[in-house]
């Protein structure tokens, strides 16, 4: 049986292929049948986690804390010079020029990515807008998070930065960025699981060596990132400890 | 090492406090009235040992404290305490953290130059193989109606 790889939902959809070519290079270079295991949400991708099914996992932070706390997953790299940031949004005809000025009771769309929602929460908190006293709004995409705003379906809009960047034009000149958050320290990581564990060390010095020669440079260019970075265990438990004093 | 306070470092006019810190530290304090606004979307981000000394920060925390990352790093956390703040306060953070429990409360903080800025701040213990290493403390951007009930409260704490 292939072991299975998987990648957090909240991906960019520029980088499934990405992703798929990315597979194809590993399963060259360990030598084991790796299966691409792509979940459309998060809920899909928690229950194959709890049910054991994954073995390698590109995991959004809130996540990797749970995958390491409590299925036992262990750090492998993160790519170098990225972190996940959240933009807070408003249409732009919005008479809102600051996050204070919202008010309990806002319409605040989302998505299901967790640690996206955790930092943007934490942004509009000076406002006193918390979970229990604003109306959330779940949506797909951020695509569709863009389209609440600008239908006035919503009165504010958390985003992933990286998501909101890659929104079009036209959508962006529709919006108005109130915040963005410059954390600097939260980001995605490549957690191996139990059944692969024992091939760590390898796939580590594999990922690392990854960008020497052209064409594993080629294939992280279709991931749009150049190097991956070594994550240590006391590197990941300060991640997981981070994420604990924001999620209160 | 933590020193008193230097009347070259301070920015506008200050009134002088003699505090007693964690560890038998007596430190010499200069404050003002200034007050810098926290930034957006920033988190300042500091770990320290079990003792409260600093061994991990991010430039958020240098920019907001106007102290250098070498000042900063193998100072005591209290290098930070205002004279506004009750030491009870302190008390129930280090009790509760003692405990392995998360703490959470509104802080205001004493800047290099005599100044202050207000925090929301969580601290939690950072337990390695079941035991307490040390503790990584989060500050954030506090509302400003929080601000304003701990202004009134506080004075009342001492």
């Amino acid at each position: 049986m292939p072991y299975i790889l998987t990648v957090s939902p909240d991906f960019s959809p520029d980088h499934i292929s990405g992703w798929y070519i990315f597979n194809t290079w590993l399963q060259k270079q360990i030598g084991e049948a790796i299966h691409l295991e792509l979940y459309n949400s998060f809920q899909a991708q928690h229950e194959a986690i709890h049910l054991d099914k994954i073995d390698l996992i590109y995991a959004n932070p809130f996540d990797a804390a749970m995958l390491v706390r409590e299925k036992g997953f262990l750090p492998l790299v993160k790519a170098q010079g990225m972190s996940d940031e959240a933009i807070i949004a408003v249409n732009e005809a919005s008479a809102i020029r600051d996050v204070t000025e919202l008010s309990p009771g806002s319409r605040v769309a989302v998505t299901e990515d967790p640690d996206v929602r955790l930092m943007g929460m934490i942004m509009l908190e000076p406002a006193d807008l918390t979970v229990d006293n604003v109306q959330i709004k779940v949506c797909d995409s951020y695509v569709l998070v863009a389209k609440q705003l600008l239908r006035g379906d919503a009165d504010v809009g958390i985003f992933l930065a990286e998501a909101y960047d890659d929104l079009s034009n036209i959508i962006k000149k529709q919006l108005k960025i109130l915040v963005q958050s410059q954390i600097g320290v939260i980001q995605h990581a490549l957690l191996v699981g139990p059944r692969l564990a024992h091939r760590r060390d390898e796939l580590r010095d594999t990922l690392l060596a990854m960008n020497v020669d052209e064409k594993g440079r080629d294939v992280l260019k279709n991931l749009s990132f150049d190097v991956w970075a070594s994550i240590e265990d006391e590197d990941m438990e300060f991640m997981i400890d981070l994420m604990d004093t924001l999620n209160t | 090492m933590i020193y008193d306070m230097k009347p070259e470092h301070i920015i506008g006019e200050y009134q002088e406090v003699t505090l007693d810190l964690y560890g038998g530290i007596r430190r010499l304090i200069l404050y003002t009235q200034i007050e810098t606004p926290y930034p957006d979307g920033k988190l300042i981000v500091s770990t320290t040992d079990t003792s409260g000394v600093i061994t991990h920060l991010n430039k958020s925390f240098v920019e907001m404290s106007g102290y250098t990352e070498e000042e900063l790093l193998n100072a005591p956390h209290s290098i930070l305490r205002h004279p506004d703040m009750p030491p009870v306060a302190f008390k129930d953070l280090w009790d509760t953290v003692s405990r392995g429990e998360k703490w959470q409360g509104y802080v205001k903080n004493l800047r290099k130059d005599g100044g202050y800025y207000w925090v929301k701040a969580t601290v939690i213990p950072n337990v390695r193989n079941g035991k307490v290493v040390g503790y990584t403390s989060v500050r954030r951007k506090p509302s400003r109606t929080k601000v304003e009930e701990c202004s009134k409260l506080y004075p009342t704490l001492f």
